[in-house]
């Protein structure tokens, strides 16, 4: 089996008497799309944020790239690779897209802190911003204004800004959200593809698109894991029927 | 060019031909007047890094400004009395050279900075608004309570310090002083808001999260930007205790720090040319208003209020159009 780039080791979390995360232990290898489901209030906004960095949790390990990054901050792990994009689009809606792009190119880069020359002048930040912009085909919306995208261009400039760390491995919050039929579509495949740069811990509520993309599913449901498989294993797994499928699905 | 880049020329050019009328016409005063102004500008364009890119609003930098003055204070007082400073274990003594002032009172700004925004910075919203005033006031009470520089009364310098080559005491040389400074700034400032640090502060004013996703601290970015608008608002208040020749704890009141908020509010924030304009017109109306009434403060409320409600961006706002994300 091959080592797994990013994994959680018993992570343990409550709040007060909601245990939102039970002893979890999931892990993502090279080149797979991991899926993570579960029904409203299962715990996978809080299992993302320590997995990402934004919370801490009360037991148990993250590891990433074999180093234990439990301790660290959202954005020293982001400086290691670790991807993130969010369920809410969390961009500067004010600046253009190809700033928002540049930001992820200076955060990966650690040329944040430089005073003087303007960041549209420098060619190196440049290139990379202006290389993820074609990833996602945005390119022709570089001199936007973010906040005059459509939902839909949002979600791919997310994904943008995540592809400018060079990330090893990504982590999305329910990337389909809001996005019409169309747009599903689109980023189904885009997903498919991206899989080869770094694999995705992909949570998403969008059955069709995890069932599609998805190389193993896992289910939560009341912050616990109750079952880890390929899509089909899942289907089939009586437990997840009962829980989150629906009996009769 | 832009509508705003013609606007900031224009008040450039303003700022240079009204003294030279002024000058050529004999009329000191209004000299004296727009240094004032231009001081006031610098002190608000300091505050406008924080504010306006940063989106921090501090009540504080009065704190600031303060320290500035003081440091030009004691310097000068210890050098026009030939007392040193510190006789052991080495020896520091007063100066009256502008340019050794200038140094120290933005070394000692910056550190002040460095420190409150340390502390302030782990705050945010109202709480950090509070937290900045209080250090201010800190700073108000520590100096109207130390007697070795005058305490409640301030301090005077007799004459004005020396800057090589020129004759400070005439108006118009102290004036070319003051305008090249403001210009040298607010040069690096429109550099820093384009550059890589300027467009993380400034996203990160819009989204943290997004700028901490992609790696890069917020807390870091704020107090980098925290700590230069301090010294910068630092560097204004020596001028203006060299302008009045007299420092006092007014300087560090927060009373200060209200009104380089309103320099910064009436021209437009996160404008480069905000406070100057701001500043400009506070000066103006006090000069015009203040001799109608003693409460000419009433207008100013007006104004302000009027600026809030209908003209978010300032008076730069009003005639430039609303912000584009900049090219």
């Amino acid at each position: 089996m091959t080592e797994p780039i990013l994994q959680t080791i018993g992570i343990t979390k409550s709040f007060g008497a909601l245990q939102a995360s039970q002893d979890i232990s999931i892990d993502l290898r090279p080149g797979e799309i991991h899926a993570l489901i579960g029904p409203n209030g299962a715990g996978k906004s809080t299992l993302i944020k320590q997995i990402a960095g934004g919370l801490r949790p009360d037991a148990g390990q993250v590891l990433f790239r074999g180093e234990d990054v439990t301790p660290l901050g959202t954005a020293e792990r982001a400086r290691r690779g670790l991807a993130r994009t969010f369920q809410i689009s969390a961009l500067a809606m004010e600046d253009t897209v190809l700033q928002n792009a540049l930001l992820g190119a200076m955060g990966a880069g650690g040329t944040a802190f430089r005073f003087f020359r303007p960041a549209l002048a420098q060619r190196d930040l440049r290139a990379v911003a202006e290389n993820a912009l074609e990833l996602v085909g945005l390119s022709a919306h570089a001199a936007t204004p973010t906040f005059e995208l459509s939902h839909g261009q949002r979600r791919q400039l997310e994904v943008a800004v995540a592809l400018t760390l060079a990330p090893k491995a990504f982590v999305m919050d329910e990337p389909m959200a809001g996005l019409g039929f169309e747009g599903s579509k689109n980023l189904t495949n885009f997903l498919d593809r991206l899989r080869d740069t770094a694999p995705i811990l992909l949570v998403e509520h969008d059955m069709d698109a995890v069932f599609a993309l998805a190389d193993r599913v896992s289910v939560l449901v009341y912050g616990r894991i109750i079952a880890t498989g390929t899509v089909e294993e899942i289907r089939n797994d009586p437990d997840v029927r009962v829980a989150y499928l629906g009996e009769d699905a | 060019m832009s509508r705003e880049q013609i606007l900031n020329a224009a008040v450039m050019l303003a700022l240079v031909a009204f003294p030279l009328w002024a000058w050529a016409a004999d009329e000191p005063f209004l000299i004296t007047l727009t240094t004032k102004a231009a001081i006031l500008a610098l002190a608000g364009v300091g505050l406008n890094i924080a504010l306006g890119l940063g989106g921090l609003v501090s009540l504080g930098h009065a704190a600031f400004f303060g320290i500035g003055g003081y440091a030009m204070g004691v310097l000068a007082s210890h050098a026009q009395l030939y007392d040193p400073i510190l006789e052991s274990p080495f020896l520091i003594e007063g100066t009256k050279s502008m340019p050794i002032i200038w140094l120290v009172a933005i070394t000692a700004s910056g550190l002040a900075a460095l420190a409150i925004g340390a502390l302030s910075l782990r705050t945010s919203g109202v709480y950090f608004i509070m937290i900045t005033l209080a250090f201010g006031q800190m700073l108000y009470f520590f100096a109207i309570s130390w007697p070795a520089y005058g305490g409640e009364d301030g301090l005077s310098i007799y004459a004005r310090n020396d800057f090589p080559g020129l004759n400070t005491l005439d108006p118009i040389q102290f004036y070319i002083i003051v305008l090249a400074l403001l210009a040298a700034v607010l040069l690096l400032t429109s550099r820093l808001a384009k550059s890589p640090f300027g467009l993380a502060l400034n996203a990160a004013r819009q989204s943290p999260v997004r700028v901490e996703t992609v790696g890069i601290s917020p807390y870091r970015l704020r107090l980098i930007a925290f700590t230069i608008s301090g010294m910068i608002t630092g560097l204004a208040g020596a001028l203006f205790a060299d302008l009045n020749r007299f420092v006092s704890p007014t300087m560090l009141s927060w009373q200060t720090s209200g009104e380089i908020m309103v320099f910064v509010i009436i021209g437009g924030v996160a404008r480069l040319f905000g406070p100057v304009v701001g500043a400009m017109l506070f000066i103006l109306l006090e000069h015009l208003l203040g001799g109608l009434s003693d409460y000419w403060h009433v207008y100013l409320g007006v104004l302000l209020l009027l600026i809030v409600l209908f003209a978010r961006g300032g008076v730069i706002g009003s005639l430039a159009g609303r912000g584009k994300a900049h090219d």
